[in-house]
């Protein structure tokens, strides 16, 4: 499959406020099936960089092109539409709601139902149909109608990536999906990212080493708003630099 | 996950369950009907109320199912209710077509004004509601000429009801009719609640911010639902031009739209039942205080207000769903 393009290509990406550079020349490259991961220590610009790509913050300059479409200017929605879809580091579900309703918001905004205000929700062959299957193959079929607030923290994480899945992501941005949850809970979370389908292009951002290096095949390390290096996990294990200025602060 | 899967899942199934109607939803229309039959002497207070729970219905729309909170919701109910009576007075006298009339009226100024300040949240939003009902009560109280001014606007007559029911001395005519109108809006807005606009709805009042995320387009959603909320405040405002042939400027003041509000929080917020249960009781407390004790009747209002907001969250159909888990949760 190495012939296949790239679905998310950023280049050049830069973002300043007043005299601060919060992105310098970013360059990022997905492609169909990848699994990435973006490290860095607090304060690199991983989050500044999330919300680059996801339409939040409009870059000073650069581009981004979506399956060769450019999204730069594009609105939050429009990516959404095209398949740029992210998680939250902070749980963002709509508490009150059940998991089942949670997921099928999701799905009924991708198919375009939620803009029907005359025909009943849940009735045959509805967006929730095809929510409970999401919510069943992350193991969370029990906790369906169960309000999300009552949820252990850890399934919280999993509706989470379920209300993602459920708008049909191609390329798949997860902040911390582990974040904040017991190391038992944590476990059953990578389980589930690692089963997700090999069609999605996935870019992980996270802290935690073991995590990052369970799931990543390739690793961009950023580094007060620049790639300090990207390559093979194996490589960049193994780079002087990155175990200096990076792991070295960890160790 | 099959495509095109025709029986839906238990869990689905569950949440399809929720929507369906049950038997005690009946129960506010068959009273409605036996208070025609059991108090002919009230049936004028009976039309008020019926239509205040209209008023109440499309406030609930509003701030119950979409989160957007408005301390000017009578600017549409306003709209609605001095359209109807300048239609009448310019020979638009047909009932049923007038009250059409002023709700697509209302729904254009509601769709206007929406879309100006729908973009602002919280308290700006807020004020913001409270200024559209302000100017258009200051409007229509310096257009003397047209309006009335302070004395408001009378001086209209309307054809019988469908060409056949004359409205009467008694008021049996417009009991009737504000409840049939108040049972067809019902229905239009149950179905658009429990539909998956509605539901998106519910998603945007939780958290707007994730629902963005989601690609949905919120302000869009936002004003659609302000626009039919305030259409529907216009078609109450014009039942009662058209049953009292009388239009008050109070029906844009803020007292109006406070008491709106308070009747949906006495009743309960977001659930449509919580606007009959709260109209009803409002209005007759109020009709009973303003007898017994004229004077004073405010502050029997103020203690209502005080005990339910202490005791009743949720309204009175918060209790009364409480209670009813209660029970079932009682039984061996």
């Amino acid at each position: 499959m190495e012939a296949l393009g790239p679905v998310l290509q950023a280049t050049g990406l830069n973002k300043s406020f007043g005299a601060l550079r919060v992105a310098e020349n970013i360059d990022l490259c997905l492609r169909p099936g990848d699994r990435h991961a973006l490290i860095g220590p607090n304060g690199a610009g991983k989050t500044t960089l999330v919300n680059i790509l996801t339409g939040r913050t409009a870059p000073s300059s650069g581009s981004i092109l979506l399956d060769r479409v450019d999204i730069t200017r594009a609105s939050q929605r429009e990516r959404v539409r095209r398949g740029l879809v992210r998680t939250f580091q902070i749980n963002t579900i709509f508490r009150g709601l059940s998991a089942l309703e949670n997921v099928t918001l999701a799905v009924a905004e991708r198919t375009g139902a939620a803009a029907n205000g005359w025909s009943r929700a849940y009735g045959p062959a509805d967006a929730a149909d095809e929510a409970f299957g999401l919510l069943e193959a992350l193991g969370l079929a029990a906790d369906a109608l169960r309000p999300v607030q009552d949820l252990p923290y850890g399934r919280q994480r999993l509706v989470e990536i379920a209300l993602a899945l459920g708008l049909k992501p191609r390329v798949l941005l997860l902040d911390e999906p582990a974040a904040g949850v017991s190391s038992a809970e944590s476990d059953g979370i990578i389980s589930a990212i690692e089963a997700l389908s090999t069609d999605i292009a996935i870019l992980m951002i996270d802290h935690d080493m073991d995590l990052v290096f369970r799931f990543a095949k390739r690793i961009t390390v950023l580094v007060r708003g620049a790639v300090l290096m990207e390559g093979e996990a194996a490589d960049v294990a193994a780079d002087r630099r990155v175990r200096e200025t990076y792991l070295g602060l960890n160790a | 996950m099959p495509e095109g899967a025709t029986i839906p899942h238990p869990a689905v199934a569950a949440l399809a369950r929720r929507q369906t109607w049950r038997a005690i939803e009946a129960l506010p229309w068959v009273l409605a009907v036996a208070a025609y039959f059991v108090f002919p002497a009230y049936l004028n207070l009976g039309s008020q109320i019926l239509i205040m729970i209209l008023f109440t219905l499309s406030l609930d729309l509003v701030l119950g199912y979409a989160g957007i909170i408005s301390l000017g919701h009578a600017a549409f109910f306003g709209v609605g209710a001095y359209t109807a009576g300048l239609l009448a007075q310019a020979g638009w006298v047909e009932p049923i077509s007038g009250l059409i009339a002023a709700g697509v009226i209302t729904g254009f100024v509601g769709l206007a004004s929406g879309f100006v300040i729908l973009r602002t949240h919280g308290l700006t939003l807020l004020m913001l509601t409270l200024a559209v009902a302000a100017m258009l009560h200051e409007i229509a109280n310096k257009a003397a000429a047209i309006t009335g001014g302070t004395d408001g606007l009378h001086g209209m007559t309307f054809t019988p009801l469908l060409g056949l029911f004359r409205f009467d001395l008694f008021g049996r005519t417009a009991y009737l009719y504000s409840l049939a109108v108040l049972l067809v809006m019902f229905l239009i807005a149950r179905r658009i609640v429990s539909s998956p606009f509605g539901r998106s709805l519910a998603g945007i009042r939780e958290n707007p911010i994730r629902m963005q995320a989601l690609g949905a387009p919120v302000s869009l959603r936002l004003i659609a639902i302000y626009t039919v909320g305030a259409s529907m405040a216009g078609i109450a405002g014009a039942l009662l031009t058209q049953t009292s042939q009388f239009v008050a400027l109070r029906v844009l003041s803020f007292e109006m739209s406070g008491a709106v509000l308070i009747m949906l929080i006495l009743g309960g917020v977001g659930r449509l039942y919580g606007a009959f249960v709260g109209t009803a009781i409002y209005m007759i407390v109020q009709d009973s205080a303003a007898k017994t004790t004229p004077y004073y009747w405010y502050f029997w209002l103020g203690w209502l207000l005080v005990l339910s907001v202490l005791f009743t969250r949720g309204g009175l159909i918060g209790v009364f769903e409480r209670a009813r888990k209660a029970v079932a949760a009682w039984k061996p």
